[in-house]
């Protein structure tokens, strides 16, 4: 029998890791959630954001400042690739359908391959003083690298939620998944609305890669697994609720941790991928639905 | 359509033959290996389109069926001593086992909801296969293969046979699936499966067939890796490669003709062959960068470049091809 103790540890990491797992399907519940963009890449733009954040540490800069520093160039990158979506897809025809999700599949493997070549297969790793440290509870420590993550993730959650619900901006990103034609006759651009909200969506995924790197080591092919986990989020949330993404991962990252507790870290991956089936077989529509 | 099934079945007969007479040329070993990789792919590729390019389902779990089709074959040959033929039957029937699986747990999933799922049943096997002490679990397994059949000297030799025999049942199972009922019910629920099913078109049934088929054709795939690399290991059975491979070879081939994918495994396996002492990993980014490419450049593939080049050339010919373009017999 396991102690409640444990348990209890069990539930307060998985609180700790679920923030951060939903701080990285932020930018999935707007460009798949709102936008209805096919992105597998998302989990691709994470570890190269996390891969950059690397880069520039070694020039000296710390982590979050690194995040920062590269909000701008994925936002454009973010711009640039809807672009291309949008000329060679959406703008032929109203459903992409295969094409369109075997032309983010390819990004994904380019982004992948390119890591690894240019980085090699070794873990990398973030330097910073909130890396390594914990501070202790009672019993129990908690590591600072969780805590960041969950200050930005709860922070950048807030920010993202005033700005889709009270901006004009906002608004029309809301407005153009459930109807481009009405965003049309008000005199919105649908089209360049779409473009700004995926870059939007790149530039959170920045910060997403950040805590990646943040959080764990990475590696070219971890996005492999982070596909599972972003996807189980929005969907569990609901699409485009990006409070309910912060719910959902906390979900997930309880569940997570109780089964690594119980199990063994090596039935863990399944969780997320298994929970995810689980959603879309009884409540498709998610916690938080439209 | 007579004639061409005729030649069709020659060059079934005749292919495995040619694949049997190889080694008597004087090629060597490494070519071989060459081939039997080729083949594979033309296997996946063409198995991924029945689905992917037919139904318009996309499934990133092309690893998932062809690790489940090595594994399912290792667990015969360690818990039975079963022969090869055993070996690749019993593949066969899980991955369509597997498939219809699949099919069921997708039934009204479609889009890029079916792919994620079609990711997850990978990694949830994956999973189920590293906790699995029997065939070797996360550790993987040193395969002892039993002495080489007569008439073959090698393995290699022999599996090369077997795997273009999977080729040419798959061509054949593509081959039929479009010029049948089944293809046109296909067709339709990709285009319109509301539609589909409003017109009579049996949409579930049709999608588990297919899933059925393809799932068997990508196990069967798998089911001589055991013997062909005598180690098997999770995490290089399940590889993702499979899927970015097959998903690639059958767009970058074409995906509306049966031929279409065997084209494009054949053009990106040998390359990928060939290239392995250059660069793998430049190799890949080419993959990756030419299925962008074609995706948005040219969405028919090579296909739709050789038809529309046949057609540029004998504009007097075109005439013919519309009707074969309808299907009709």
């Amino acid at each position: 029998m396991i102690s409640l103790d444990l348990v209890f540890e069990a539930i307060v990491f998985g609180v700790l890791v679920g923030c951060f797992y939903g701080a990285l399907s932020l930018g999935l519940s707007i460009s798949f959630g709102l936008l209805d963009v096919p992105h597998i890449a998302h989990a691709a733009f994470l570890v190269l954001a996390a891969y950059m954040v690397f880069l520039l540490g070694t020039y000296g800069f710390d982590p979050l400042v690194a995040g920062l520093i590269i909000i701008l160039p994925f936002f454009i990158f973010g711009v640039l690739v809807y672009r291309l979506y949008y000329e060679a897809f959406e703008k032929r025809g109203a459903d992409a359908g295969v094409r369109g999700i075997a032309f983010f599949f390819g990004i994904a493997f380019i982004v992948q391959v390119f890591l690894s070549m240019t980085f090699g297969l070794d873990q990398r790793t973030a330097t910073a003083t909130y890396i390594g440290n914990s501070f202790a509870i009672g019993e129990m420590r908690l590591p600072w690298r969780l805590i960041v993550a969950l200050l930005v993730a709860v922070g950048a959650t807030l920010i993202l939620k005033l700005y889709l619900s009270n901006t004009l901006q906002g608004r029309a990103i809301r407005a153009v998944a459930q109807d481009a034609w009405a965003l049309r006759i008000v005199g919105i651009n649908p089209v360049l609305t779409k473009q700004w909200a995926f870059g939007l969506a790149t530039a959170v995924a920045a910060i997403g890669g950040t805590l990646l790197i943040i959080v764990s080591p990475v590696e070219p092919s971890l996005d492999r697994i982070y596909i599972g986990r972003t996807f189980c989020v929005v969907v569990l949330a609901g699409l485009g609720s990006v409070t309910g993404a912060l719910v959902a991962g906390i979900i997930l990252g309880v569940i997570e941790s109780l089964v690594l507790t119980m199990f063994g870290a090596s039935w863990a991956p399944a969780v997320a991928y298994g929970l995810l089936l689980l959603v879309l077989g009884i409540r498709p529509q998610g916690l938080f639905g439209r | 359509m007579k004639t061409n099934s005729i030649v069709f079945g020659i060059f079934a007969i005749a292919l495995p033959v040619v694949a049997y007479l190889l080694p008597a040329l004087g090629l060597n070993e490494y070519y071989l290996y060459v081939s039997y990789i080729v083949l594979q792919y033309v296997v996946l590729a063409t198995a991924w389109n029945v689905l992917g390019g037919y139904a318009g389902y996309v499934n990133f779990g092309t690893g998932a069926f062809f690790g489940v089709g090595a594994y399912a074959a290792l667990f015969l040959m360690l818990a039975f001593q079963a022969p090869l033929t055993v070996q690749i039957a019993g593949a066969a029937i899980t991955g369509a086992l597997l498939g219809v699986g699949v099919g069921l747990l997708t039934l009204r999933l479609k889009g890029i909801f079916f792919s994620i799922a079609t990711i997850a049943v990978a990694i949830v096997i994956e999973t189920f296969i590293l906790n699995w002490r029997f065939v070797g679990g996360a550790a993987g397994m040193q395969v002892i293969r039993p002495p080489v059949p007569l008439g073959f000297e090698t393995y290699t030799r022999l599996l090369l046979v077997v795997m273009m025999i999977l080729a040419v049942i798959s061509l054949a199972v593509a081959r039929y699936i479009q010029n049948s009922w089944l293809g046109r019910g296909l067709q339709a629920l990709r285009d319109a499966e509301v539609a589909a099913e409003c017109s009579g078109v049996p949409t579930l049934r049709l999608k588990l067939i297919a899933c059925a088929l393809s799932g068997g054709l990508m196990a069967m795939a798998g089911s001589t890796l055991p013997l062909y690399s005598s180690f098997i290991e999770p995490h290089s059975a399940f590889s993702l490669n499979y899927s970015v491979m097959a998903l690639s070879m059958a767009v970058i081939g074409g995906m509306s003709r049966w031929w279409g994918p065997a084209i494009g495994a054949i053009v990106i396996a040998a390359s990928q062959q060939f290239a392995v002492s250059a660069s793998p990993e430049k190799h890949l980014l080419i993959v990756g960068l030419s299925l962008i490419i074609f995706v948005v450049v040219a969405p028919s593939g090579l296909v739709g470049s050789i038809q529309w080049l046949r057609k540029w050339l004998s504009p007097a010919a075109s005439t013919g091809r519309q009707s074969e373009r309808l299907g009709k017999p």
